[in-house]
């Protein structure tokens, strides 16, 4: 039990470290919006998964049952929120009017390529 | 098992510098939010990591609830609070460019 409460949670910082490398790597704002939208909501849900695997390791009396049950609503909690206020803020920097940035040389380059290779 | 808390607390915490700095340059406003947002959420975690390590502290007392709850209101609010500062922004620009379109209006019967 104890070997699956460090798989999640260490499953979770991995998680979380590629959701950071994103967010500092990544060119563009809508790109940094969906590394750091996607990674933080898996690792936070992995984290509290290996929280509730320990309580449930740990007890069997009432008061770790209570800890546990809110630790799973604050991960369902986090499930249901996270997307919902990622949604809002990539809407009010869209209609902020933030360009993506697409290189179009590359494309185009890609796409003679594709050409010259059929 | 404490010290493995211990230390994935700390990785954690950690992990959360590089997104101050990403907080601390965003060229725009809303990838500041993002950012708040996002360590908003690993506080909510941090937290709960602090109530399980203080788990068994003074006197057989448990502490865990009290950090549970803590997690909880603090969920709470960073959902509102990053929902409060997108239609912020949202109406703030709204308003600018509002401005901008009387202005060209009111220009208009000059030229």
């Amino acid at each position: 039990m104890n070997l699956l409460v460090v798989t999640l949670i260490v499953l979770g910082l991995i998680f979380f470290f590629g959701g950071v490398v994103g967010l500092l790597r990544f060119p563009d704002f809508y790109t940094r919006m969906h590394a750091a939208g996607k990674a933080d909501t898996l690792s936070t849900i992995l984290i509290l998964g290996g929280f509730i695997v320990y309580n449930f390791a740990e007890g069997g009396d009432a008061a770790s049952w209570n800890v546990l049950v809110k630790i799973a609503f604050i991960a369902l909690f986090i499930m249901l929120t996270s997307p919902t206020s990622t949604h809002a803020l990539m809407q009010a920097g869209f209609e902020s009017g933030i360009e993506p940035e697409i290189d179009d040389d590359e494309s185009e380059s890609t796409q003679e390529k594709k050409g010259r290779d059929s | 098992m404490e010290q493995f808390f211990i230390i994935a607390g700390f990785l954690l915490l950690l992990l959360m510098l590089p997104v101050f700095y990403c907080v601390f340059r965003g060229p725009t406003a809303i990838d500041r939010i993002v950012g708040i947002n996002v360590i908003g959420t690993k506080t909510t975690v941090l937290l709960i990591f602090i109530g399980t390590i203080f788990q068994r502290g003074d006197h057989g007392h448990s502490q865990v609830h009290m950090f549970v709850d803590f997690a909880l209101a603090y969920a709470l609010l960073n959902f509102i609070g990053s929902l409060v500062a997108s239609r912020y922004i949202h109406k703030v620009r709204i308003r600018k460019s509002d401005e901008a379109c009387t202005e060209k209006v009111g220009e208009d019967p000059h030229a």
